[in-house]
């Protein structure tokens, strides 16, 4: 049995077995890191304190704020522009609850507050070979390092914050493989979009993600976290990539990393699938012919090169999308006109994410009528940014330069797109109404976005990057 | 043990129809209905931006503004059914608004596992008892948990899939936090036996 090839899933699984599923069990599955954020916890901690219990392992619950966060400063007299008095008693009643029960808050003030999925890996709190939840559907993101990483409900947040683990049957495995090398100006967030619309919207339900081959080796961890990020807008469970040398290096000196970081990191290496691993599922994509993307619908897998016309509706489904996103089938995509640019979320809010933008933005300045909400995803992205200079690159161009959070990335925090109104987002939803009432969200890549908020309609990035 | 919810067996009910495929956790509760700090009271927030006009008056001809909540515990939605995100505010404002059960040809993993919690039923059914669903809206359905029955009104029968546990639940009104509380000498164990 132990000679039998294993899968990275495989591994991280077994390891982390309380007690396997049966027939009429499911398996109890240890949690090493669990991640909390304001919105889906209020009620977790009510579920506990309902039984008399405290949070069981403090040491490994890790809270922020951001969702619910305004991304404008507080004016003189401190007091923060809330959306409404609701959001600020959430963002209090997580204060509370994390003061109560001796977890540490990454919050107001703290220089480590950002959006959950930018935090955890920043902190080096998430590390290769870590079971990783979170009530937030995002935290696959965290399977860039190697990690089984998922989103959980409210009641599972409960379970967690109750007994560190959680109920769970093994899900299926599948294997994607992007072979090839990407072309210039295509990045992590266009090979997400290629494989979600190759997969379909529900085509991941019930899987284990895996990504690997040459195109995932090449990628930076921004770009890693970008595709694990977008894996559940498959609706796959979780993604996952094999700790490397780059995944070492990027860990590296983070604030709670391993003390015996050599040991540590010579472990991690052992986490790759191993060759013969079996898989539920497999896929192989050509990574060398991929393009800048974006969607033309309301779902993320509705999304094509942006070289190509808006396609024409196959079925009631695409129609209703074109319908809703006031897309003509056969349109080329450079013809609608964008009103709103969104950069940010925990898709594309890290450094990499503002640099690709702000290179295409530097000396240039956004099209009449564009309105560009520029939002790092954490307050250390925040300030190495700053460091870099790029805040002026972005507000020089027109764009404005805001507080870390989700933003209108989830638009809960009163950063809304009008109604009607065509916003370039490298978010991960296009969902109608994801980013305010009447939204039309098209996803793409930072480049795109800052091509597409320069020349005030959908464009390709490459356009800029060949003449700049 | 303490359950969050009453027991489920058998009911029979009139189904709502929602025949669009991929309802995301968006639209069965926007974002901004997210800040608040209970379970509770979601039922009129459900499908908000397709239930109201812009100054919240209820569209007249959409299905939840339509039905009789009490008569009408099962929602039918269109192809793929839950994706998105992992709001449990979702199957909260389903079951505050009177739904007993969804059904669909797909449902999302993390709706369903929420939905399991909350003594929402989730059916995967094929898409020839979809078919037969979407085209007899008015028809009475009968779930019968206690042998994975669901029954249409033309007499068919499909047996559905549902997890183990999470039926016993069901049925028996056992909650799951307490089923792990329950397994927390296996945990030391476990962490004992792991401790870095
Ligand atoms: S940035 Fe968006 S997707 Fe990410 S955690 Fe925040 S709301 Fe969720």
């Amino acid at each position: 049995m132990s000679d039998q090839p294993k899968s990275l899933f495989d591994k991280v699984w077994e390891k982390h077995i309380v007690e396997d599923e049966s027939a009429d069990r499911p398996a109890v599955l240890y949690i090493d890191l669990h991640l909390v954020h304001e919105v889906t916890s209020p009620q977790a901690f009510s579920a506990i304190e309902e039984r008399g219990l405290k949070v069981r392992r403090p040491d490994r619950t890790f809270a922020t704020l951001d969702h619910s966060t305004p991304t404008l400063p507080p004016n003189e007299k401190g007091e923060r522009p809330y959306f409404t008095a609701d959001a600020k008693n959430q963002v209090e009643t997580l204060e509370r609850n994390t003061k109560n029960h001796g977890v540490k808050l990454f919050g107001w003030g703290s220089e480590n507050r950002g959006v959950v999925h930018v935090m955890g890996p920043e902190m080096g709190l998430t590390q290769p070979g870590m079971t990783v939840v979170c009530g937030d559907s995002h935290t696959s993101t965290h399977g860039a390092f190697g990690c089984i990483a998922f989103g959980i409900g409210t009641s599972e947040v409960g379970h967690v914050l109750a007994t560190q683990c959680l109920a769970q049957r093994k899900p299926k495995t599948m294997r994607i493989t992007v072979t090839g090398e990407l072309q210039a100006g295509v990045s992590g967030k266009d090979v997400a979009l290629t494989i979600i619309n190759r997969l379909g919207f529900g085509g991941g339900t019930g899987y284990a993600l895996e990504y690997c081959g040459p195109v995932i080796d090449a990628l930076d961890m921004e770009g890693r976290m970008t595709v694990c990020n977008l894996s559940i807008e498959a609706g796959a469970r979780c993604g996952m990539i094999a700790p490397d040398q780059k995944t070492i290096e990027w860990l590296r000196g983070r604030a709670y990393v391993p003390s015996d970081y050599e040991a540590a990191a010579t472990e991690w290496l052992k986490l790759k699938s191993d060759d013969g691993a079996v898989f539920d599922d497999e896929i192989t994509i050509d990574g060398s012919v991929i393009e800048p993307m974006a969607t033309w619908g309301t779902t993320p897998d509705q999304g094509a090169p942006i070289s190509q016309a808006v396609p024409v509706a196959s079925n009631e489904n695409e129609a209703k999308a074109l319908k809703y996103m006031h897309f003509g089938g056969g349109d080329a995509r450079g013809l609608a006109k964008v009103d709103v640019v969104f950069i940010g979320s925990c898709t594309n809010g890290r450094m990499a994410d503002l640099r690709a933008a702000a290179e295409i933005m530097k000396g240039r300045h956004i099209a009449e009528g564009v309105r560009m909400l520029v939002v790092p995803g954490s307050e250390q992205v925040r300030a190495e940014a700053v460091a870099e200079g790029l805040d002026k690159i972005f507000t020089d161009a027109g764009a404005e330069w805001r507080l870390p959070g989700c933003s209108m990335c989830i638009a809960m925090n009163g950063d809304f797109v009008q109604p009607g109104q065509l916003a370039v987002s490298t978010s991960n939803r296009n969902f109608e109404g994801r980013q305010g009432p009447g939204a039309r969200t098209v996803l793409a890549s930072p480049a795109t976005a800052a091509a597409s908020a320069i020349a005030g309609h959908i464009t390709d990035p490459r356009t800029y990057l060949q003449s700049a | 043990m303490a359950s969050n919810q009453e027991p489920i067996n058998t009911f029979s009910s009139r189904i709502a129809v929602l025949p669009e495929a991929n309802i995301d956790t968006d639209q069965i509760i926007p974002a901004r209905f997210l800040t608040t700090t209970s379970r509770k009271g979601l039922g009129v927030a459900a499908f908000n931006d397709w239930r109201y006009e812009k100054d919240g008056t209820p569209k007249p001809d959409f299905i939840l503004n339509t039905i009789d909540p009490e008569e009408h515990r099962v929602l039918v939605g269109g192809n793929n059914f839950g994706c998105g995100s992992s709001r449990e505010h979702a199957p909260w404002a389903l079951t505050d608004y009177g739904f007993k059960a969804v059904i669909s040809t797909e449902i999302a993993d993390i709706f369903t596992s929420n939905s399991l919690k909350n003594g929402l039923l989730p059916i995967v059914v094929t898409p020839e008892i979809h078919e037969n669903l979407l085209k007899n809206p008015q028809q009475r359905v009968t779930i019968d948990l206690e042998s994975n029955e669901l029954r249409l009104e033309d007499g068919t029968v499909f047996i559905f899939k549902i997890e183990a546990f999470a039926r016993q639940c069901l049925l028996e009104g056992v909650d799951a936090m307490g089923w792990l509380i329950n397994r927390l000498p296996a945990i030391e164990t476990y962490e004992n036996e792991h401790a870095a």
